[in-house]
């Protein structure tokens, strides 16, 4: 559905500082009823992309296009044109203030010329389907942010757009309103087969509704896959660090300024047990303990759901034989498991902790 | 008061009204247009044309800075052009107008210019036509600071236009400059501006109450 091949974007520096390469390189394929995330930090250069999409920005160089059809190519009424087909809500929403909600949301199709009565027949459904039924005459000062950011939806959703555009469409909502307004993404992404494309700084937002993420750091795209395996196998130090902050990886201070990296005498090896998919729901634990004779002593752990499917990791003190240990590991491994040997502790772990 | 006086006051306030409204009024369609014009021709705007917004202005400014009684004075042979004659209360309608025009077009163009960003490029996101976010975001957005700046500048004018006496353009002005202050008839000079201090009430009120009407943006602002 959209198409980046090879997208650069270049800024001159202002009044003659150093240019900057918001965009450098990027190659990323969309598919057509997809959500799709693009996180990274503020000046990654994620809102530089989303831009991309709608000409917005326009490239310094490569190719976007947006079912099958070059945009930057489009100038003039073709670009108008192409942009009436992609909708797109913004993170201060952008209503116009002087324009009751009826009225903002009919906005986009007065542009296009449409007739009073056709206007209405699209205008009102909308406002049922983002929930604002109630609140057609009212103005955007009269309405809370979440309600106004509905209204920004049903205002993008007015042209019948095959492409909504979500510019941190969340990040000025508190946690509550952010669900919900991520709700009705999805659900409008379900029911209206609608391609998403958002950006956030935010891995809670891709980890409740994104099919698929991407990770962008200065200007390139430093990790991308199915939202699952991106949380549940960060590769980058980056993701790494998005991921820690919404599935708690990182292990609590008092634990980690313990862990040596070698073997200590009389001391336990710490064992990370990652669980997902469908070996999620192996009884493990009780296992090892039984089989290997081995004291599993629990110092962290979070089971968690990425969209339903269950993700969990466990901290667990291996207390027992060297080699018991080691047939452990193995054994784990053979069950499709994920282990890694975090390091070691004194036996005095506990006691101390 | 006589009732001679009286009947003078009468008109001369006529007068002012009639010379500040119709100023006022062709300053405004003038100047409306232009103040987009300044708003959304510079670099990186809209209607990008950064020549044009160069001249403009400059000639703005240049209007702007001369003082009004000069700038009657120096246009008499346009005033005579366009008025057919440089005397009398239609004839000081063309300098109150040129000065007007850009007052105007700068009001007009502050205001437009406090308009939010993000609003353009939503609408340009919409696939809207630069006329379209013109007519439809811009200056629907900008209405209320558009409505104080004309207020300011029908006040303005009322104060412009006690000058025009200097080219017989009569008004209240005028009248206090003549019975008022040659004649000492302090009474006359009294009255004037009194009748002045109301018209500005009455303009800033009125001003202040449509800004307040067409200001959506606060809550209970209606």
């Amino acid at each position: 559905m959209i198409e980046f091949q090879g997208v650069e974007k270049v800024f001159s520096g202002r009044g003659g500082g150093p240019e900057v390469r918001a965009l450098d390189g990027i190659d990323l394929s969309i598919g057509r009823g997809e959500i799709f995330g693009i996180i990274g930090r503020s000046g990654a250069g994620k809102s530089t992309l989303i831009r991309v999409v709608n000409m917005l920005e326009r490239p310094t160089a490569g190719s976007v296009s947006v079912d099958g059809v070059d945009m930057a190519a489009l100038d003039g009424a073709g670009l108008r044109d192409a942009r009436r087909a992609i909708g797109m809500i913004f993170q201060h929403f952008n209503l116009l203030s002087s324009r009751t909600v009826y009225d903002n949301v009919a906005l986009p199709l007065e542009l296009a010329g449409l007739r009073k009565s056709e206007i209405k027949a699209k205008v009102e459904p909308l406002l049922e389907l983002v929930g604002l039924g109630d609140k057609r005459d009212r103005y955007p000062a009269e309405l809370s942010g979440g309600q106004k950011q509905r209204v920004g939806i049903a205002r993008a959703l007015s042209s019948e757009p095959k492409v909504l555009l979500c510019d941190e469409a969340t990040s000025a909502l508190d946690p509550e309103t952010t669900t919900s307004i991520l709700r009705l993404l999805a659900d409008i992404n379900a029911k209206l087969g609608l391609t998403i494309v958002l950006i956030t700084h935010e891995m809670a937002v891709i980890k409740e509704i994104c099919h698929r993420v991407a990770v962008m750091e200065s200007g390139t795209i430093i990790e991308r896959g199915d939202v699952f395996d991106v949380f549940t196998a960060p590769r980058h130090a980056t993701t790494r660090s998005f991921v820690s902050s919404v599935v708690g990886a990182e292990l609590p201070e008092t634990l980690s300024e313990r862990l040596v990296a070698e073997p200590v005498a009389g001391g336990n090896a710490v064992l990370r047990i990652t669980f997902k998919g469908a070996m999620a729901n192996t009884p493990i634990i009780s296992q090892l303990t039984r089989r290997f004779g081995l004291d599993l002593n629990i110092l962290h752990g979070r089971i968690d759901h990425i969209q339903d499917a269950p993700f969990g990791v466990l901290v667990v003190e291996a207390v027992g034989a060297a080699d018991a240990v080691q047939s452990a590991i193995s054994f784990i491994n053979a069950n499709n498991l994920s282990v890694e040997v975090l390091g070691h502790v004194p036996a005095n772990l506990r006691a101390a902790g | 008061m006589s009732p001679q006086i009286f009947e003078l006051l009468v008109n001369a306030t006529v007068e002012t009204l009639y010379m500040v409204g119709l100023a006022a009024l062709l300053g405004t369609l003038l100047g409306l247009p232009l103040g987009v014009l300044l708003a959304t021709t510079g670099r990186g705007e809209l209607l990008q044309n950064v020549a044009f917004n160069r001249i403009a202005g400059v000639i703005v400014n240049a209007t702007r800075s001369t003082p009004f009684i000069i700038l009657v004075v120096a246009i008499i042979p346009f005033t005579r052009l366009v008025a057919g004659t440089s005397i009398g209360t239609s004839a000081a309608i063309v300098p109150l107008t040129v000065a007007a025009i850009p007052f105007i077009a700068r009001l007009i163009e502050g205001a437009i210019r406090e308009v939010d960003r993000g609003l353009i490029e939503a609408a340009e996101a919409m696939g809207a036509t630069p006329l379209q976010i013109i007519a439809k975001f811009l200056l629907p957005e900008a209405l209320p600071g558009i409505v104080l700046g004309l207020t300011l500048a029908v006040v303005s004018l009322i104060g412009y236009s006690a000058m025009v006496g200097a080219v017989g353009g009569g008004g209240l002005g005028d009248l206090g400059i003549r019975y008022g202050y040659q004649r000492f008839l302090p009474e006359v000079m009294a009255a004037v501006v009194l009748v002045l201090i109301v018209l500005v009430q009455i303009v800033q009120s009125l001003g202040d109450l449509i800004a307040r009407r067409v200001n959506k943006r606060a809550i209970g602002g209606r």
